[in-house]
């Protein structure tokens, strides 16, 4: 069966003043029918870099070359005409700030109807009733009365729901949503993550998930990519990678979030952060990208960059030294 | 300019009653509309209004000055009555101001969305070109476009037009290109949304506020401007009754007739004054730190 979503061999190079950057190197991963797939890593990682190239939003200085395919028919190849089809009804997006992602001169109403004007022919009437269910969907309170509503009289989380009944108004095959919780607190955080939870059962959409927060992959997502300066360097199933993290990086970001119930891998109650900052890549790398920054660092990372490879089953990690050694041995030493 | 959003989000009819008490609480505002009603009804309703035929000469009467009987006003060197001319010659001064702010903002806000949404080479050949018409006088530009078109009314008009034109491009354009980094307009894109769509759907109605304020001071320029064209000989052509050419025969009898040259200046003076109070009403209505 064709997946999805096939994302083989992205690349992304962006031509700056500074000379060429590489954004995103060799990616590839696949999202099947109600997936969810998190896309995890620092800022400037790539990630929301990948999510773009998905949908074609990359400005012009930027190359993008590899094959990203819905449903094996090739975007990357597609006229802007067959792009734009594809945008908001086979394929759309959720970003981070709900608070300016509706335009605000018009009704809530407005907004979802015109989705459905576009891609589904409906009518102003025929796209108000729907836009009503659609707000049901979301579980917006009062969603009659919300249509006539202007997005500044909404708070951030009825936005975002505001936002998500756009996005999934045509029953989107692939719902990309870049840190759809990160600007709303925590208690709302958990609300649209139900909402988006029910959206894959009821709409039968797949999820991909652009997210920094370990919390928010832990609790909604189905398999996890580690990004890493444009490197995808680990990625399985979410409970083996979290149980068992094989890559030093992955290792480190789990070590990072903090945990009450548990001290960290040395004994203190610290957090432990990763030293160093995330390089930026010109080019191909001839060395490991995180080996700088690397407790488990040899020679050997110097001289090429690792590729991906299975470590246990139904996982991946790029690193010669993959494996749980740091944790192991922290807790060695707690026991010593 | 967040903030110019907020006000203008309001449901409608809440926000239409504060913008309206925002307006009626300034008296300047409010006299600045009741003089632009004034001018439009008399523009609209001139040919009924004028007591006398306006272009109907009388050598008998000639300077008649002004409160005798049957000429308020007075009349002029042909003895045709200045209160019928200034009257019928209204519609003219409203026309060119109206309809050459209206041409310069159509075309002056479309050429804004284009070069501001689609950047590139468009964006550089229209705003090189806004910056060599910017660099003329607007009334030397007028000037030099109307003799180039011709003299009539129509192309004082088209001159008049022109010349307003790069002000819009460049208010437009400057909008355009902060708004089009707005994360609606992203979603917008996302969502399959057209060029077209986006610009016209999106961008414009939310850079309209700066749009209507000037467009509220292009209308009493432009009448000023037609005053000049057809002063100089290049608008409205003699014998048909207008501001500007009332200006011009009156230059001749300033020491018989000093009235003469006064009235239609005065005219032009308080066309412009009630379109200025107007538009200063209007901008700080429309401008949100006047809210308090």
């Amino acid at each position: 069966m064709t997946p999805r979503l096939q994302v083989e061999d992205l690349s992304v190079q962006f031509a700056t003043d500074d000379g060429p950057v590489l954004a995103v190197d060799r990616m590839s991963f696949t999202v099947e029918p109600r997936e969810v797939v998190a896309l995890v890593g620092e800022s400037g990682c790539g990630k929301s870099v990948t999510s773009m190239s998905v949908l074609r939003l990359l400005p012009r200085p930027a190359s993008v070359t590899g094959s990203i395919k819905l449903e094996g028919r090739e975007l990357t190849s597609m006229s802007e005409a067959e792009i734009r089809e594809i945008r908001g009804r086979d394929i759309s997006m959720i970003f981070q700030e709900p608070m300016s992602s509706l335009n605000p001169s018009f009704t809530v109403g407005f907004q979802i109807g015109e989705v459905l004007r576009r891609h589904e022919g409906m009518t102003r009437r025929q796209a108000n009733a729907r836009a009503v269910e659609l707000l049901e969907l979301v579980r917006m309170p009062a969603p009659k009365a919300r249509l006539r509503e202007y997005p500044h009289q909404l708070s951030g989380g009825m936005r975002q729901r505001v936002m998500i009944a756009m996005a999934v108004a045509c029953s989107p095959k692939v719902l990309i949503a870049d840190e759809p919780t990160t600007a709303l607190d925590v208690t709302i955080q958990a609300q649209i993550l139900d909402i988006l939870r029910d959206l894959r059962q009821e709409v039968g959409t797949s999820i991909l998930l652009i997210t920094h927060d370990l919390g928010v992959v832990a609790d909604i997502a189905d398999r996890v990519q580690i990004m890493y300066a444009g490197h995808q360097i680990e990625s399985g199933l979410v409970d083996n990678l979290f149980a068992h993290p094989q890559h030093p990086y992955t290792v480190g970001l789990l070590g990072a979030v903090p945990r009450p119930d548990r001290l960290s891998h040395n004994g203190s109650r610290r957090l432990q952060e990763i030293p160093g900052l995330v390089p930026v890549l010109r080019d191909r790398p001839d060395s490991c990208v995180f080996a700088p920054r690397c407790t488990r660092a040899t020679p050997e990372c110097g001289e090429s960059m690792p590729p991906l490879e299975a470590t246990r089953p139904g996982q991946y990690a790029a690193c010669f030294h993959a494996g749980e050694s740091l944790a192991e041995s922290a807790k060695e030493d707690l026991q010593a | 300019m967040t903030t110019a959003m907020a006000t203008e989000l309001t449901p409608r009819a809440a926000q239409r009653r504060r913008l309206r008490r925002r307006f009626t609480r300034r008296p300047t505002a409010v006299l600045g509309l009741v003089g632009v009603a004034c001018f439009v009804l008399v523009a609209i309703f001139g040919p009924v209004l004028s007591p006398a035929d306006p272009d109907a000469t009388s050598y008998d009467q000639i300077f008649v000055s002004p409160f005798s009987a049957g000429h308020l006003l007075g009349t002029d060197d042909l003895g045709r009555d200045v209160l019928s001319r200034l009257i019928v010659g209204t519609r003219a001064s409203m026309e060119a101001g109206v309809l050459a702010t209206l041409i310069a903002a159509v075309i002056g806000v479309a050429l804004g969305l284009f070069a501001g949404y689609y950047r590139g080479w468009l964006d550089t050949v229209v705003m090189r070109t806004t910056d060599v018409l910017l660099s003329f006088p607007f009334a030397i530009l007028a000037v030099g476009l109307a003799s180039i078109l011709g003299p009539s009314l129509s192309n004082a008009i088209l001159a008049l037009a022109i010349s307003l034109i790069p002000t819009f491009i460049r208010i437009t354009r400057a909008e355009v290109l902060g708004l089009r980094e707005q994360d609606y307009v992203q979603a917008a894109v996302v969502s399959g949304a057209s060029g077209g769509v986006i610009m016209f759907g999106h961008i414009l109605r939310n850079c309209l506020t700066p749009l209507v304020v000037q467009a509220s001071v292009a209308i009493p320029g432009a009448i000023i401007g037609a005053a000049m064209l057809s002063f100089l000989g290049l608008g409205e052509q003699p014998p048909t009754a207008s501001w500007g050419t009332m200006l011009s025969e009156s230059q001749n009898y300033l020491s018989q007739a000093a009235w003469f040259a006064v009235l239609p200046g005065l005219a032009i003076a308080l066309a412009t004054l009630s379109f200025n109070m107007f538009g200063d009403g209007l901008r700080e209505v429309l401008d949100p730190r006047g809210d308090q």
